[in-house]
């Protein structure tokens, strides 16, 4: 019988061999994750809402379904940790907004309904910035969440809380999504696996919208072929998502098991470095490159020129898109109503709630994008914006004419102190600097663990970057570095992380 | 291009529907002004013969055929309604008295 302490640390692919064999249950697996966050989650605060009733009964049910012989899926099992802008029938949904605050939807995402197809083990909903916005989760109305490597740090946003789960044990999977790095730059800084698959490859259906051309969801995990068994389990295409790409999903598993890089050519960004990086990031980086090329990489430098205005682009589509997508927040159908004593008429009890149920963050962006689509200033933001993005995405294409992949550092710095950014959105946005041109251009990237900062002791991202439907080459590559680091060091990065 | 003023401020917001308090017109201000001066750049390589991409997947129209699919029932869908009456969603008065 293996102890509880040993079953929160299994990667998913082990945790489903141990349940498939018989030599747990599931229902064990789970409750050793529930005692886990009992245990840590006052420090960390991961979750938002934790479904314990509605965990134990999955597991059951799948403990029953090996009972009657039927045969288990790869992830039949596997405790999960869902990011809270998936809706869940019957579970709690406030996208971190005080706006949803008690919102219970009818209806599961369609990522959702494929996760409880899978036999995966749904714990409960993680913390994240408002509506996606943020890289900080400091945005949450319900308080930030701590980096488990260091409390008082940031675990990065806006999918703070799933990356926090991982990376204190609390789950073995999670669920993130990624606007203009939501996924990767939590992954980068709490030592943790995350994927952004290439836009519409998996459904956002129940997925509530920040920037609808950008957003997409995707796997975050502790290892490269559990991320690969995830993004497997989810992607594919939903007719209720008209944006879901209509073709077979990448091989990303056979990918993950099959790492190689032998004759590959990587593309370094030669833009992502320099004034702004921290030493130690350009460090691990540099020694990434060098590891690269010792298992079999060519490796190429590349230059996208146009890369330098991603940022500006970004915050001009983001915001416009956002203050388009939350007019749906009216106090109408659902969520907070404030102000309606039956003398105000429906616009000032929608404009009551709304600055209400909003924090900062949510409100900056709002007025940015109505600012950037109004007459008159139309052309030169948004319409300058949306031609970066031909450009960034020429950038892209003419790139992966001459490398197979191409890599950067995810984030220009390790995990920064909570409240050191909070009051200067600017420096806030720099936090997504090397993440946010593959959401510009639809594209896959990856970021998986390259070491820790000298200066600081704190986690650094290797992102790897491929065309639009060869997410598997990201698996290919990071599977190949993983085992290339994991020899190296002789063991996980995250085993270096403190105990709690 | 000038500097966000707190008027303007005051506008969009109405725009966005936010009832925004007088501290947070001065605090946003000063905040939406950096942010339009540091993304203003944009404009410098926005030349006439690059076109706007506003989505990364060539769509067109996604059709389904019009049948009939289980849904949401009412009370389902009325189930996160801040007032309902009459199996329908209540909501402030949209017109005027007269």
């Amino acid at each position: 019988m293996t102890g509880t302490t040993d079953l929160i640390k299994l990667t998913a692919a082990e945790t489903a061999a141990k349940i498939a064999s018989g030599e747990v249950t599931a229902v064990q697996v789970t409750e050793a994750h529930l005692a886990r966050i009992a245990a840590v989650d006052e420090k960390v605060h991961a979750f938002l809402h934790v479904d314990r009733e509605g965990a134990l009964a999955q597991a059951r049910a799948v403990d029953d379904k090996r009972a009657r012989g039927e045969k288990l899926g790869p992830l039949a099992g596997v405790p999960l940790a869902l990011k809270d802008i998936f809706t869940t029938k019957g579970v709690p949904t406030t996208v971190g907004s005080k706006l949803l605050e008690g919102w219970i939807p009818p209806y599961d995402a369609t990522l959702t309904q494929r996760l409880k197809a899978a036999d995966v083990i749904i714990l409960g909903k993680t913390n994240m910035d408002e509506f996606a916005m943020g890289s900080s989760t400091e945005n949450s109305a319900y308080g930030p969440t701590g980096n488990p490597w260091d409390l008082t740090r940031i675990p990065g946003g806006s999918g703070g809380g799933s990356s926090a789960a991982l990376a204190s044990y609390q789950a073995v999977l999670a669920i993130g999504t990624d606007t203009g790095g939501s996924i990767r730059q939590p992954a980068a800084v709490t030592g943790t696996v995350g994927v952004k698959p290439t836009y519409g490859g998996v459904s956002r259906y129940g997925m509530v919208a920040f920037s609808s051309s950008l957003d997409q969801g995707g796997p975050c995990a502790r290892t490269v072929l559990d991320a690969a068994l995830l993004h497997e389990a989810i992607a594919g295409y939903d007719p209720l998502d008209s944006t879901s790409i209509d073709a077979p999903v990448p091989s990303v598993v056979e990918a993950a098991r099959n790492g190689n890089v032998a004759g590959l050519r990587v593309g370094v960004v030669k833009e992502f470095g320099g004034e702004g990086y921290q030493a130690g990031v350009m460090q691990r980086f540099n020694e990434s490159v060098e590891l690269l090329r010792e298992i079999g990489a060519e490796i190429v430098e590349i230059s996208c020129p146009s890369f330098d205005l991603a940022l500006a682009a970004y915050y001009l589509i983001a915001p416009s898109e956002c203050s388009s997508n939350l007019a749906r927040f009216d106090a109408m159908r659902y969520g907070l109503r404030v102000g309606d004593d039956g003398t105000r008429s429906a616009e000032d009890v929608t404009a009551l709630s709304r600055e209400a149920g909003f924090g900062d963050e949510v409100k900056r962006r709002i007025m940015l994008g109505t600012y950037a689509l109004s007459s008159g200033y139309y052309d030169a933001y948004y319409g300058s914006a949306q031609k970066v993005r031909t450009l960034i995405t020429r950038d892209f294409e003419k790139a992966f004419e001459s490398v197979d992949v191409l890599i950067s550092p995810t984030t220009p710095t390790t995990a920064f102190p909570i409240g050191e950014r909070a009051d200067d959105p600017m420096a806030m946005y720099l936090a997504d600097l090397c993440t946010i041109p593959s959401n510009l251009a639809g594209n896959a990237a990856m970021s998986l663990p390259c070491g820790l900062a000298p200066e600081d002791g704190l986690p650094v991202g290797l992102q790897i970057i491929a065309p639009a439907m060869a997410d598997d080459r990201l698996y290919r590559v990071g599977a190949a570095v993983e085992a290339a680091f994991i020899a190296r060091w002789g063991h996980r990065l995250l085993e270096e992380a403190p105990s709690l | 291009m000038p500097g966000i003023t707190r008027e303007e401020v005051a506008h969009l917001a109405r725009l966005s529907r936010l009832e925004l308090k007088d501290e947070e017109l001065d605090h946003f201000a000063g905040q939406l002004d950096v942010i339009i001066g540091a993304v203003a750049r944009v404009a410098d390589v926005a030349t006439e013969d690059v076109p706007p991409t506003s989505h990364p997947l060539p769509l067109t129209n996604v059709m389904r055929s019009d049948e009939v699919h289980p849904s949401l029932t009412p009370q389902e869908a009325l189930s996160g309604a801040p007032a309902q009456e009459q199996q329908r969603f209540k909501v402030p008065q949209i017109l005027g008295e007269e």
